[in-house]
């Protein structure tokens, strides 16, 4: 699984990488995961399906997919 | 003689000294000062351009081959909205489809395809408050993205978080009504080639 984060100037960037199989890699992702959300950053993991493609959103690793291939990070939303 | 040569060249040297010091100390303050000063990012045309490929391959990664192309052809992306009420409480709306148009570092503007009617912009944006090079604007293909996620991922919570408008607030009504005939010749198009191929 690979954490990448929008960066204004860069394009993404990937800050995290790890298999959640392996317990130190879990555990390395959750707590980046929560450093991003800390951050102020939103989580959304693409969903590719046949057709029409979404995004899920997820406010805790325990939402994300196991077997989601990427996580985006990119600032949370503001009224503009 | 050589003795006389030499404590004159050593006052000529002192004098000079005396009269070039205090401008040789000035230039190197002003030196340090210069270096002292706090790094701005310059504005890099070539970063932007890198930043913006990056965004566009992302964005190609995440949207399906419709939407992309889609981005690629118009400059937009089309959502369809999949909340029971239509945005913004539009009653003779409902029961309806409706969808979203997705500008880079615009609103997002909701309208109703079958009659092309405008409804709301939606202002919303991402901006990204650790400002690596200056500013907390991304990319616009990253913006277009984030948009995306965001209304297919939780529709209600970015519409809840954005600012609601009546259309013409800040996309040109005309420009988009433009844009929606521009968006129906092309699915067209893409239906001919469609059939043709086949």
């Amino acid at each position: 699984m690979k954490f990448l984060r929008m960066k204004p100037g860069h394009g993404e960037v990937l800050i995290a990488e790890g298999d959640v199989e392996v317990r130190e890699d879990e555990e390395r992702l959750v707590d980046e995961f929560r450093r991003q959300l800390d951050a102020g950053m939103w989580a959304a993991v693409p969903l590719s399906g046949r057709g029409r493609r979404t995004a899920q959103l997820a406010r805790s690793f325990d939402e994300v997919p196991r077997d989601a291939e990427r996580v985006i990070f990119f600032p949370r939303a503001a009224g503009g | 003689m050589l003795l006389a040569l030499a404590a004159t060249a050593l006052v000529a040297i002192a004098l000079l000294w005396e009269a070039a010091a205090p401008r040789l100390v000035e230039a190197i303050e002003r030196r340090r000062a210069r270096r002292k000063l706090v790094p701005t990012a310059d504005y890099d045309p070539g970063r932007e351009r890198r930043a913006e490929a990056r965004a566009r391959q992302l964005l190609r990664s995440c949207v399906n081959e419709e939407e992309w192309a889609m981005y690629r052809d118009l400059g937009f992306v089309r959502v369809w909205g999949t909340q029971s009420e239509r945005p913004g409480g539009h009653e003779a709306a409902a029961g309806t489809p409706y969808a979203y148009l997705i500008y880079p570092h615009k609103p997002i503007l909701a309208y109703l395809p079958q009659t092309g009617r405008l409804l709301n912009e939606y202002c919303v944006a991402f901006p990204d408050e650790t400002r690596p090079y200056g500013s907390a604007r991304l990319p616009d293909s990253d913006d277009v993205l984030a948009k995306w996620m965001a209304l297919t991922g939780d529709e209600r919570r970015l519409i809840e978080t954005a600012n609601l408008h009546l259309p013409g607030r800040q996309l040109d009504p005309r420009q988009v009504r433009r844009d929606l005939w521009r968006l129906r010749q092309w699915e067209r198009e893409r239906a001919r080639a469609a059939v043709a191929a086949t």
